[in-house]
């Protein structure tokens, strides 16, 4: 994978633009390469899936393109304005448009809060000084997640269960009205029966609010679910973008399709993975040279540990990182 | 139960006591493993699965209270002395369970770990140990087992920590694996490992698992039998093709239905399943499904149904169970 080229951005306006992103921690023999020039882009009102195993840097991207830890290099363009260069007043009068949903529901709320001050913070922050418009807004919010403003404001955290903390996190996230909401695992701690429904109610709010998701998960039924176009990481690398029902049908990158086969599916006659992926991810502190895929990779050769692939189109809107590839 | 049967649970219940008034974690539950076979047991947070393991291998804590029976190879478990259950622990039942980084002992290298199994067990020599633990990590798919033997446990992946756990289980040669959640700290593609050694591990030594897991996918492709828990007792027992295509109980079947499917188009809306599971200290006195069920009649609110045959091997706890063959598609 992993590749680096940007062939893949588009060029009708879009919302988020993110150019050659790197983000690298510590220093001297132990830095470690978490993501290593990334660019895609997201129109008004699309779901981006980003989907990869544990250490391929896909939570890292999420705080960076929020500016939450601060990228080494590159851009992160949201309409037209760089956040990574936007500082102080500017970028949090930025991330009002801006909001984050995280995996556990229960460890992102205040516990000695009360759920009403918990979904009004936001609005706090933002400066919204008149008290009854602050209330207005909170029950319209809890409203919309499906809980009774009436019987939620006053109670802590504690009292609710994973998928109604949930609820409540993102009433918080939707209550200054963003126009993109970075969803980080939201449905990673949830009950299967949970999940159902907090999915669901996340396309609801899309639809409601005209919301532009950036949806980051390692399950990738559940990522195909809400996505219109997927991206694939590994190591800190783009190995393949594309429209998500395009990804799953015709898989361009090799580790795309390992990925796909070891999803243990709900289905006894469904065949068993014929070739599961042999090993696991190296270190991002020494990333492999060229291809960072390549030391798992059945299609490896020498051409690549010596030459980085760059993104190419294969099919209509699905690029990939390979050189052997489609 | 039949003269092969390894593992019978019969009727089972156990109680915590907590601020709230007891807990009633799992009800009456009887379950039979035959030796060499595969049972899953899926459920929710909550459904009591995972106290139902801790009862198989007699871990519970002091505070709980149990009834009913646990016998392996045809002796009681409850009331066996400490010594008795030592032995069997770990020589005969073995268990891994989902985070291999707090089971296994920071301070001693791997290698050492397996080692103490291997000496207090089976009473081999310090050469003989060493000898056999090499050979089991590398039997687990460990490269390097001599090096890898000398290393401490935060030295190594989750995915290579979980293998090592496992050779640790498999060393004594057990009878039945417990294996609660082994997969679920793991990324995808490892877990897919995983899973393919627990099974190629079971078939070479003929040995029984009982597969504990949130996961349906996790047990479609890799057990004989599956017990669907909810609310702390078993709703349906079923060979596991039977589970998924000749579906009874509603549990089971909005279970299947919420979760999303690979070959269905982007923007498909999930059958998710309303409202939440019951509070275990809140029992109701019908079917505890029935708030979330969408077949629920009078009946059901008042009566709690209990596990019977629908057909061979089969069993629904339901007053209706459903009767259409399931159509699924994954």
């Amino acid at each position: 994978m992993a590749g680096s080229g940007r062939a893949q951005l588009r060029a009708e306006p879009t919302l988020l633009r993110v150019e050659h992103l790197v983000v690298e921690y510590g220093v001297g023999a132990y830095r470690v390469h978490a993501v290593s020039d990334v660019s895609f882009d997201l129109k008004p009102g699309e779901t981006l899936g980003l989907v990869g195993e544990s250490g391929c840097g896909k939570s890292t991207l999420a705080r960076a393109v929020l500016q939450l830890s601060r990228p080494t290099a590159g851009k992160v363009l949201f309409e037209g304005t760089d956040l990574a260069r936007a500082g102080g007043a500017h970028l949090r009068r930025l991330r009002r448009r801006v909001q984050l949903i995280f995996q556990d529901p229960i460890a992102s709320l205040n516990p000695r809060r009360r759920i009403g001050d918990i979904v009004a913070e936001p609005l706090v922050i933002a400066g919204v000084r008149d008290r009854v418009e602050r209330v207005r807004r909170v029950r319209e919010a809890l409203h919309a997640v499906g809980l009774d403003p009436d019987l939620v404001v006053r109670r802590r955290p504690h009292e609710f269960s994973g998928g109604q903390c949930q609820r409540i996190a993102i009433a918080r996230a939707l209550v200054l009205e963003p126009q993109l909401i970075v969803c980080d695992e939201p449905v990673s701690a949830l009950d299967v029966s949970i999940r159902a429904q907090i999915l669901n109610l996340l396309e609801d709010m899309k639809a409601r609010y005209g919301l532009t998701l950036l949806f980051i998960a390692h399950d990738l039924a559940v990522v195909k679910a809400v996505s219109d176009r997927i991206v694939v990481m590994y190591l800190g690398k783009m190995c393949e973008i594309g429209p998500s029902a395009q990804v799953f049908e015709a898989p361009a990158h090799p580790y795309t399709s390992l990925l796909l086969e070891a999803i243990p599916l709900p289905d006894p006659d469904a065949k068993l993975a014929q070739r599961v992926a042999a090993g696991e991810p190296p270190s991002p502190i020494a990333p492999p040279s060229g291809c960072r895929f390549r030391s798992r990779c059945p299609l490896a050769q020498s051409r690549c540990a010596a030459e980085e692939p760059i993104m190419r189109e294969v099919r209509p809107g699905q690029f990939v990182a390979c050189h052997f590839a489609g | 139960m039949s003269g092969a049967a390894l593992l019978e649970i019969d009727n089972l219940s156990v109680d915590f006591a907590t601020e709230r008034g007891p807990l009633r974690a799992v009800s009456g539950v009887s379950l039979t493993v035959g030796a060499s076979r595969a049972l899953g047991i899926v459920g929710e947070s909550g459904s009591g699965k995972t106290v139902l393991s801790r009862a198989m291998l007699q871990l519970l804590p002091r505070s709980a209270q149990v009834k009913g029976s646990v016998r392996f190879n045809g002796r009681e478990l409850f009331g066996l002395s400490r010594q008795a259950l030592r032995q069997l622990r770990g020589r005969e039942i073995a268990v891994i369970f989902q985070d291999p980084m707090t089971s296994l002992n920071p301070v001693l290298t791997v290698g050492g770990q397996i080692a103490e199994t291997l000496r207090e067990h089976l009473g081999l020599s310090r050469e003989r140990a060493h000898e056999r633990t090499v050979a089991l990590l590398s039997e687990v798919g460990i490269p390097e087992p001599e090096r890898r033997a000398r290393q401490y446990p935060h030295q190594l992946s989750g995915g290579m920590r979980q293998r090592v756990a496992i050779a640790i289980a498999l060393s004594c040669e057990p009878r039945l694996l417990i294996a609660d959640e082994p997969t679920t700290a793991l990324d995808v593609t490892v877990q897919a490992q995983i899973l393919d050694l627990l099974a190629r591990e079971r078939e070479a030594r003929r040995m029984a698992i009982v597969l504990i897991t949130h996961d349906l996918g996790v047990v479609a492709g890799r057990t004989d039998e599956v017990a669907v828990m909810y609310a702390g007792r078993i709703v349906e027992q079923a060979p596991t093709r039977a589970l998924f295509k000749d579906t009874r109980s509603p549990y089971s079947q909005a279970l299947i239905a919420a979760i999303p499917k690979l070959r269905a188009p982007p923007h498909t809306r999930l059958a998710a399943i309303g409202g939440a599971p019951p509070d275990p200290t809140r029992p109701a006195p019908g079917c505890a499904f029935e708030p979330r069920c969408r077949y629920a009649q009078p009946r059901c609110r008042t009566e709690p149904p209990r596990l019977a045959a629908v057909t061979e091997g089969h069993a629904c706890a339901c007053w209706f169970p459903l009767t259409e063959p399931t159509v699924l598609s994954a």
